[in-house]
């Protein structure tokens, strides 16, 4: 964009205010250069390192979105496909059945399939899930912990400062580059 | 009266059955139970080992894989960049060239709904002065490349056309300048106090930024619940009751909170170009006066020129600067301690101190959390020292930085010169061409097609 200069004879206003109009762009070009120093090409997003996690059921009510971003995965290698999955049943349950009065989830977003006698598969409804963490506590305490929460990306809005990571009593969120934007647990950690 | 004949005869003839399986259901939740306790005093010290080794399935069997959907790509964040700048140039164009209302009304709206509505509020160079502010201090966080450039180019447009950023661009300014209805008159003093509250605002967020306490900008955006059309309730509150006021008192959050338009407010004294009115004309008719809603136009005083105070007053405001940056640091440095209680590593320091002198445990999450990492205590009270050290320092600055904004006001106050012409005061002026639409002079020109008089255009330089 450029306008016309008109000729005049520079008043004493205009010459302080050119100089130091100079002198904040020399700021700017300084702060640049020192912080261009210290730039990543790629961004980051926040994940939630589950080793770190200790089901405090935050992350499903600390999170700006109504539903949380924050979701349970269910991690196959490393489930036992139990019968009495202490991830899916109440502590006292009733009958070892999949009524809604069994399970621990309080939103019955674990689905339970027979499979060849006596292993079950347990797995997430995502849509479903609210991310409250009773299931990962009860398979955390009492089973191989395959269930754990992660960050959805699909739902993160990736805020600057993320509010369940404020508020998350483990410190257990942080960044990550946006190319490997997930912490999962694999059977070699787990060992 | 029985209403439900058939429920009843039912129940009363399974009575003993069902009273038998109650019996036997009792005796299993108490064996589980049992179990589970055996389980639980087994388990405790062996968190996250497999305790039932995976089956071996048959080959039928198709293991289900956990998916893990992508975050926005890269590319994206270029995107934004360049909608930044082609909204920034437009708005400029808009405001300075064109000189047209329309125009700034129509970038501003696509600004609401593509910064607003569509990225939600999220990456904008207002909460980016914290990534800035940490990244200079903290070394271990790098600011992202697109980042540093939603910080440093509005910054940098406002040194060249003035706070076209604030008229057109701005998510924040422009949800609230669409709810403008009934302006109202700030008074003047009021208005020049509530105004340094953005500098405190400022100071105050760049250093529990660069502490690594806080993003505090982020934590208090009144608007982002309403783009994300999601929020807890305190935030829509506060946001609800912003734009309540927004109707009366011209976008409340951007000259008296906004911490970007605190440094918005620097430059635009320096730019090089600026929203001005027709001053070789003007008739005195005052309608701009009454037409800016932001009180950026003030009535020209009577005396030609010269500073505004009497000479003690002169003297005593710039005495009063280095008295003010001493009083405001010292201040400052005795609000270190307090201040750092903000940053969660001092907060569970303190937790855990005062566990330890207690003798419990477990009264927190986060002691209960920070005590199963095995951490010695030593380790985190050094960090916490070391946190409390550095806002010992910046405390400091903030105290005296605050001194020297209360300082410079008051010097300004005095010093000021008296504007001689109905025109927009560069610094309030938030550019949104409102005043173009009221000047009978400028209606004029439009109306003969007359094209913009060079000293317009060209400002004050």
């Amino acid at each position: 964009m450029t306008m016309p200069e008109i000729p005049q004879n520079p008043s004493r206003r205009g010459f302080l205010g050119g100089g130091l109009r100079g002198a904040f762009l020399f700021l700017l070009g300084a702060a640049s250069t020192l912080l261009g120093r210290n730039t990543q090409k790629e961004k980051t997003v926040w994940q939630l390192d589950p080793y770190k996690c200790i089901q405090c059921t935050r992350c499903a009510t600390e999170c700006v979105l109504e539903v949380s971003a924050v979701k349970c995965v269910q991690a196959y290698p490393i489930c036992g496909y139990c019968k009495l999955c202490t991830g899916y049943f109440d502590p006292q349950p009733v009958s070892l059945n999949t009524a809604a009065e069994n399970q621990l989830c309080p939103v019955g977003a674990i689905k339970r399939k027979a499979l060849e006698d006596p292993y079950y598969e347990y797995t997430i409804d995502e849509p479903v899930c609210i991310g409250c963490a009773k299931c990962v506590k009860g398979c955390v305490l009492f089973g191989n912990g395959s269930f754990f929460l992660q960050v959805r990306h699909d739902r993160c809005l990736n805020c600057n400062d993320c509010s369940i990571a404020r508020g998350c009593p483990a410190q257990a969120f942080k960044r990550v580059p946006a190319s490997q934007p997930y912490l999962l647990k694999d059977r070699e950690h787990q060992a | 009266m029985n209403f439900f004949p058939h429920l009843v005869t039912s129940i009363h003839s399974l009575s003993v059955q069902a009273r038998r399986r109650l019996i036997l259901m009792r005796a299993g939740r108490f064996l589980i139970g049992l179990l589970l306790t055996l389980f639980f005093i087994t388990s405790w010290t062996t968190l996250g080992v497999e305790r039932f080794p995976p089956p071996e399935f048959e080959p039928g069997y198709q293991m289900p894989t956990l998916t893990t959907p992508s975050p926005r790509a890269n590319a994206m964040d270029y995107l934004d960049v360049a909608v930044l700048l082609a909204t920034l140039s437009a708005a400029s164009w808009a405001v300075l060239k064109t000189r047209s209302r329309r125009r700034v009304f129509g970038v501003m709206i696509f600004s609401l709904l593509y910064f607003g509505f569509y990225r939600k509020g999220c990456v904008c160079p207002i909460g980016s002065i914290q990534d800035v502010a940490l990244s200079l201090f903290n070394h271990g966080y790098a600011v992202p490349l697109t980042v540093l450039i939603f910080f440093l180019a509005p910054l940098l447009f406002t040194l060249a056309f003035g706070r076209s950023f604030c008229a057109g661009v701005c998510p924040l300014g422009a949800i609230q300048d669409i709810f403008l209805i009934k302006p109202v008159k700030v008074p003047g003093l009021l208005s020049q106090a509530l105004g340094m509250i953005p500098y405190f605002y400022l100071g105050t967020a760049v250093l529990l930024a660069a502490t690594g306490s806080a993003f505090i900008i982020c934590d208090y955006d009144p608007f982002v619940a309403f783009f994300r059309r999601t929020g807890s309730l305190p935030m829509l509150m506060f946001g609800a009751g912003m734009l309540i006021i927004a109707i009366f008192v011209g976008r409340p959050y951007c000259r008296f909170l906004c911490p970007y338009g605190a440094i918005l407010r620097v430059l635009s004294r320096f730019s090089k170009w600026n929203v001005t009115l027709t001053p070789t004309d003007c008739i005195q008719c005052r309608i701009c006066e009454a037409a800016c809603p932001f009180g950026a136009i003030a009535e020209p005083s009577a005396k030609p020129a010269g500073p505004r105070g009497t000479w003690p007053q002169l003297i005593g405001s710039i005495v009063l600067v280095p008295v003010l940056i001493a009083l405001g640091g010292w201040l400052g440095g005795r609000m270190a301690v307090p201040l750092s209680k903000i940053h969660p590593a001092v907060r569970l320091a303190e937790l855990v101190a005062a566990e330890d002198a207690a003798k419990t445990v477990d009264t927190s999450d986060a002691t209960r959390a920070f005590r199963a990492t095995g951490r010695p205590v030593a380790e985190l009270n050094t960090q916490a020292l070391e946190i409390r050290r550095n806002f010992v320092g910046g405390s400091w600055l903030l105290g005296a930085f605050i001194g020297f904004a209360l300082g410079l006001k008051l010097a300004a106050l005095a010093w000021g010169s008296a504007q001689t012409t109905f025109d927009p005061d560069s610094a309030n002026c938030l550019a949104c061409g409102r005043c173009y639409t009221y000047c009978p002079k400028e209606i004029l020109r439009v109306k003969q097609g007359q094209k913009v008089a060079c000293e317009v255009c060209a400002g004050k330089t």
